[in-house]
C-alpha cells in the first residue's frame, strides 16, 4: 500500500511537471527546446550540485530576492553546510539570496539589469514551451562570436547580454547555424531561396556560405554544436541540467509536498464521495 | 407582551422562544422549502457556487493578512505568502483556482437556465439578480487580477481601462479617474484592492441572498419546465416536491464531493493549469515600460475580449448590413406608429455613429452588450413550452451551436490575432447575436410536444 501511494505520489509529480511544461515545441521562427530531463528535481543530489552551481556561478550577478537560504534544508542541506559553502559574504541563512552586484552597476556593464531567478522557470514558461526546458537549452546553446560585445552569442537568444558563465566547464566548441533566406528581385519580382550556413569556430571567428535552393527549407533555424572535447561538454550538459533543476525548486519550492498531499486529498475525496452517494442513496430511497 | 411559546425544548427551544425568526426561516429556506424531485446533474451548480462563494471569502480573508496593496510590495508579498507563510502556497492555490472554478460553475449554472427555460415568468427577477451577480463576479475576478502585480495584471488592467477611455468626449477623463494616474499605479493598484476586497464582495452578498430570496418565493423551475405548485396535497405541499433539506443538501453534498476531485487535482497537481488559471507572464514583476509581446485576459473574458477584437473597420460594414435586416424585420412586426419611428430614427443615428465614431468604439459596446443581452432573455424568449426538452429539437442544436460559438471565441480570445482567426471571431461574433436579435422570431417556430401536467421522475 505504502509502494503504492510512493508510486502513485511519482507518476503524478511527473505529470504534473510534464503538464505544466506543455510540449517542447519550436517557438515561431526560433530554435527547437531541448528536453530537460524532469527527474532531476526529484534527485537531492542533482539539487545540491545545482545550488552550488548557482551559489559559485549565477549569484554573482542575479539574485534570487524571494528565496531564503534556509529553503534549502528542503533539499537535504543543514544550515551549517549552507552558511558554509554556499553563502559568501555576510548573508545569514534566514536572509534572502541577494546578489553582490548593484542593478545600478549591472546597467552599466551590461545593458540592464539580469532577472531575479526566484520564480523564473515559471515566468520563461509560454505556450510553446516550458521555462525549464527554456533555460537548459539557453545555459547549453553559447557560441563564440567575435562580432558580439560580450564576445558571446546564444542560438537560442539572439544577442543576449549575458555572457557564457560556464565556457570553462563546457570547453571549446564550434557551431554550423542553418537557416533560409527569402530572396525577391527587385525588378522580375522573382523569389529566390538560399540556404545560409555560419560556422562560428570556437575562436569565434565565422565564415558564411550560401547556397541558392529551388525550395524552402524547414522553418526557423537549425544548428549543431561541435565540442573540441565531447566527454566534457556532456559533463557539463548534466551540470546544466542540475542548475535548471535547482532553478526549478527555487521557482516552486513547495511543489513536491504540494503533489504528495494531494494524493493523500484525492484517495480521501475518493471514499468520502463513496460515503456521500450511498447517503443520498439512503435518503432518496423513500422518493417516490 | 406574551413570551413566544416554542415547541423545541432544551437549548434549541430556549433560542427559539427568544429568536422564533431562527426556526421559521430554517423551515421557510431549508426544510420547508418543496424543491422539485427531478432535478438532474444541471441543478447542482447553484449549490456548488454558493461553495466557492465561502471559500473564496474565507482564502480572501487569509490572503488579506499577508498581501500588501503597495506596487513596491505587491508582487513579493504574494511570493512571501507562497513560500514563507505557513500553508500559504495551498490557501493561495485555492483562491486562484477558486476563481477560476467560480467561473466555469457559473457559466454551467447559466447554461442550466438557458436549457430548461428558468428565467421565464415568473422568475424573470432571479435571472435579473444572477445576472447582476455574474456582472459582479466579472468585476471582482478584474480587480483581484490586478493584485498580484506581475505583467499579465498590470497590461491586462491596462488594455480594459483604456477601453473606457474609447468613450466619445468622457472617454480619457474616466479613464484617468479609474486609474487614479496616468499610467497604471500604486492608486490604481489601492483603489483595485479596496475595491476587490470589501466593496464588490459586499454587493455581491447582497445579490446573492436576493437571488435565493427570489427563487423561494416563486419557487424553483425544474427540467420539465412546469409548476409543481400547480398540484398540492391537503397540507398544501407540492405533489412533486421533496423538502429541500435533508434530500437536496445530501444530494448537494454528493456531488460537491465529486466536484471537489478535480478541483483539487487542480489546486495540487497542475495549480497554474497550464497558463489558463495563473499565466505564465505574471510570474514577471509588472513593468511599466515593457509590456508581454501577447496580452490576453484571463480565460473567463477572452469570448467577449474576441468581440471587441473582432470589430474592426470592415466588420463596421458588415454590422451596418445587421442594423439595417434587424430594423427592417422589427418595422414589419410592430404595427405601433411611435414604436415604428422610433425605430426608424435610432438606425439612422446608429448607422451615423457606425461611420463617424472610432470602430474600436463600437467593439467596447459589443463588448458590453455581449455580456447585457443576456438580462433580456426574459423578453427574447417566446418559446410556448420552457424546457428545451419540449421544445424543436433544433432549437437545442441552436442553443449548442451558441455555446459552441462561445467556447471558440473564447479560445481565439487567448491567440494572438491571425487574419484568419479574426474572420473567424467576426463570424463567431454574428452568430453570437443573430442568437439573441433573432429570438423573438425563432423561439415561436416550429412543432413543440405537448407539456406534460406532472413532471417526469423515476424513483432512485
Amino acid at each position: 500500500m505504502k509502494t503504492l501511494i510512493a508510486l502513485i505520489t511519482r507518476i503524478a509529480l511527473a505529470v504534473s511537471i510534464s503538464c505544466c511544461a506543455g510540449a517542447a515545441l519550436a517557438a515561431e521562427g526560433g530554435v527547437a527546446m531541448d528536453t530537460w530531463p524532469v527527474d532531476r528535481v526529484q534527485n537531492a543530489a542533482s539539487l545540491q550540485n545545482g545550488a552550488r552551481l548557482f551559489a559559485s556561478y549565477c549569484i554573482g550577478c542575479h539574485g534570487a530576492n524571494l528565496v531564503r537560504w534556509n529553503r534549502l534544508q528542503e533539499i537535504g542541506l543543514t544550515d551549517a553546510q549552507i552558511q558554509q559553502y554556499l553563502i559568501f559574504g555576510n548573508q545569514k541563512v534566514g536572509d534572502t539570496m541577494r546578489s553582490a552586484a548593484t542593478p545600478s552597476d549591472q546597467k552599466r556593464w551590461f545593458g540592464k539589469t539580469p532577472p531575479d531567478l526566484s520564480v523564473i522557470t515559471r515566468a520563461r514558461t509560454s505556450a510553446g514551451h516550458a521555462g525549464t526546458d527554456y533555460i537548459y537549452t539557453l545555459l547549453r546553446s553559447y557560441y563564440r562570436d567575435a562580432g558580439s560585445p560580450t564576445g558571446w552569442n546564444n542560438v537560442a537568444y539572439p544577442n543576449i547580454a549575458m555572457p557564457h558563465i560556464f565556457w570553462q566547464e563546457q570547453g571549446p566548441r564550434e557551431v554550423r547555424i542553418e537557416s533560409t533566406d527569402t530572396r525577391k528581385d527587385a525588378k522580375t519580382g522573382a523569389v529566390q531561396y538560399v540556404n545560409v550556413s555560419i560556422v562560428y569556430e570556437p575562436n569565434g571567428t565565422s565564415s558564411r556560405t550560401e547556397t541558392p535552393s529551388a525550395t524552402h527549407g524547414a522553418e526557423g533555424i537549425s544548428y549543431a554544436f561541435k565540442a573540441a572535447n565531447p566527454e566534457q561538454a556532456r559533463r557539463f550538459d548534466s551540470d546544466a541540467a542540475d542548475v535548471v533543476a535547482f532553478l526549478a525548486f527555487i521557482t516552486d519550492p513547495t511543489a513536491g509536498k504540494r503533489v504528495q498531499i494531494g494524493v493523500w486529498v484525492l484517495i480521501f475525496l475518493a471514499f468520502f464521495t463513496l460515503i456521500a452517494w450511498r447517503l443520498n442513496a439512503v435518503y432518496w430511497k423513500d422518493v417516490k | 407582551m406574551a413570551e413566544h411559546k416554542s415547541q423545541y425544548t432544551g437549548l434549541l427551544g430556549w433560542v427559539d422562544a427568544r429568536m422564533p425568526t431562527l426556526m421559521s426561516e430554517f423551515k421557510k429556506h431549508a426544510s420547508e422549502y418543496y424543491a422539485p424531485k427531478n432535478f438532474n446533474f444541471w441543478y447542482i451548480f447553484g449549490g456548488i457556487a454558493i461553495v466557492i462563494l465561502v471559500l473564496q471569502i474565507l482564502t480572501g480573508i487569509f490572503l488579506t493578512m499577508h498581501y500588501k496593496p503597495d506596487a513596491n510590495l505587491a508582487f513579493a508579498s504574494v511570493e512571501y505568502i507562497m513560500r514563507d507563510v505557513t500553508g500559504g502556497w495551498f490557501i493561495r492555490y485555492l483562491h486562484s483556482t477558486g476563481a477560476s472554478f467560480f467561473f466555469i460553475v457559473v457559466y454551467l449554472h447559466m447554461f442550466r437556465a438557458l436549457l430548461y427555460g428558468s428565467y421565464r415568468r415568473p422568475r424573470e427577477l432571479i435571472w435579473i439578480f444572477g445576472c447582476l451577480i455574474f456582472l459582479m463576479l466579472m468585476a471582482e475576478a478584474f480587480f483581484g487580477y490586478l493584485l498580484p502585480w506581475g505583467q499579465m495584471s498590470y497590461w491586462g488592467a491596462q488594455v480594459i481601462v483604456n477601453l473606457f477611455g474609447a468613450i466619445p468626449l468622457i472617454g480619457p477623463e474616466l479613464a484617468l479617474f479609474i486609474r487614479g494616474d496616468y499610467v497604471v499605479g500604486d492608486a490604481t493598484l489601492s483603489r483595485f484592492f479596496a475595491f476587490h476586497v470589501i466593496a464588490i464582495p459586499l454587493v455581491l452578498l447582497g445579490l446573492v441572498v436576493a437571488h435565493i430570496i427570489a427563487l423561494h418565493d416563486v419557487g424553483s423551475n425544474n427540467p420539465d419546465g412546469i409548476e409543481i405548485k400547480a398540484h398540492k396535497d391537503a397540507q398544501g405541499r407540492p405533489l412533486d416536491g421533496v423538502p429541500f433539506h435533508p434530500y437536496y443538501t445530501v444530494h448537494d453534498l454528493y456531488w460537491l464531493s465529486i466536484f471537489l476531485i478535480p478541483f483539487f487535482a487542480v489546486v495540487f497537481f497542475f495549480p497554474e493549469m497550464g497558463g489558463y488559471f495563473l499565466e505564465w507572464n505574471n510570474f514577471i514583476p509588472a513593468d511599466s515600460l515593457q509590456g508581454p509581446t501577447h496580452i490576453a485576459p484571463l480565460w473567463y473574458f477572452t469570448p467577449y475580449y474576441s468581440i471587441l477584437r473582432a470589430t474592426t473597420e470592415q466588420f463596421m460594414i458588415v454590422l451596418a448590413v445587421g442594423t439595417i435586416g434587424m430594423s427592417a424585420l422589427l418595422l414589419l412586426t410592430i404595427s405601433n406608429s411611435i414604436a415604428r419611428g422610433a425605430i426608424a430614427v435610432g438606425t439612422i443615428v446608429v448607422l451615423l455613429g457606425y461611420f463617424t465614431l472610432d470602430p474600436k468604439f463600437w467593439g467596447v459596446v459589443l463588448m458590453g452588450v455581449s455580456v447585457m443581452i443576456f438580462f433580456a432573455m426574459p423578453w427574447l424568449d417566446h418559446s410556448p413550452a420552457r424546457s428545451m426538452r419540449y421544445r424543436p429539437v433544433w432549437h437545442f442544436w441552436l442553443l449548442i451551436g451558441w455555446v459552441v460559438a462561445f467556447l471558440i471565441l473564447g479560445y481565439l480570445g487567448t491567440q494572438p490575432p491571425t487574419p484568419a482567426a479574426t474572420l473567424m471571431a467576426q463570424a463567431l461574433t454574428l452568430l453570437y447575436f443573430a442568437f439573441f436579435a433573432l429570438m423573438p422570431w425563432w423561439s415561436r417556430m416550429g412543432s413543440f410536444k405537448p407539456v406534460p401536467d406532472r413532471i417526469t421522475f423515476a424513483p432512485h
